[in-house]
């Protein structure tokens, strides 16, 4: 599975993107995001406040509650500022 | 249609390509945002703008598509700058054409509400000396609201 990290949220993992293979049973992007934050303090730092992270599965718009399940790929992010 | 560029846009050239050879459209709404040189009290020097390259373009369909479901629309442009830009610098542009001007008005509100909420897009603005990425506002949100149904 690709991750990718995008603003104030790549700054804090350190990277752009990754290839993982999370653990069986993660299920959806809340346990995604507890997995990722046992990987380091850049991951925690990242997801510290999860009222401030967007998320995207596959391209659209998701939430906490997403299934990940079959996805080629999870985004990571703030709210979004353009226009 | 939608386009997501370094590369400036011309209002003009825009809105007459968009209108070429076409006898339909009676009403062309227009709204171009461009880089302010202060932004909450503090100077902004240049701002950068980053996106998500794939979703960004399938965020921006399904918006445009969205308003072509809730509104008679005869041709409707989104342009989208991304990378670095300096105040004065256009950021985006929504064109929204219709045979009357009241569907043209509210689907250009639409179109950049949305935008402002749901496009994969980030400023970061640097100006003495520091930089930041900027916060997303509640009244974003709220003027997104409106439009539920």
């Amino acid at each position: 599975m690709k991750l990718l990290y995008f603003a104030w949220v790549k700054q804090k993992t350190g990277m752009g993107e990754e290839d993982v293979v999370p653990p069986a049973g993660t299920g959806n992007v809340h346990q995604l995001i507890a997995w990722l934050k046992t990987r380091g303090e850049g991951y925690e730092a990242a997801f510290a406040d999860l009222g401030v992270i967007r998320c995207a599965v596959d391209q659209e718009h998701g939430d906490l509650d997403t299934p990940i399940a079959g996805a080629s790929e999870v985004a990571f992010f703030p709210p979004v500022t353009g226009g | 249609m939608i386009r997501v560029q370094t590369d400036d846009f011309d209002i003009g050239a825009e809105v007459a390509a968009l209108t070429d050879g076409r006898t339909d459209i009676g009403a062309v709404v227009t709204f171009s945002g461009l880089v302010r040189d202060a932004s909450a009290g503090a100077r902004v020097t240049s701002m950068e703008l980053e996106h998500y390259p794939g979703m960004t373009e399938k965020e921006l369909a399904r918006i445009e598509a969205e308003a072509h479901d809730r509104w008679p629309l005869q041709a409707t442009l989104i342009v989208h700058r991304v990378g670095k830009l300096t105040p004065g610098d256009n950021i985006v542009l929504v064109v929204a054409a219709s045979a009357h001007r009241e569907a043209a008005f509210e689907a250009a509100s639409f179109l950049m509400d949305y935008l402002k909420t749901r496009a994969p897009f980030w400023k970061r603005e640097e100006g003495e000396g520091t930089a930041h990425w900027v916060d997303a506002r509640a009244s974003d949100d709220k003027a997104a609201t409106r439009w539920k149904r």
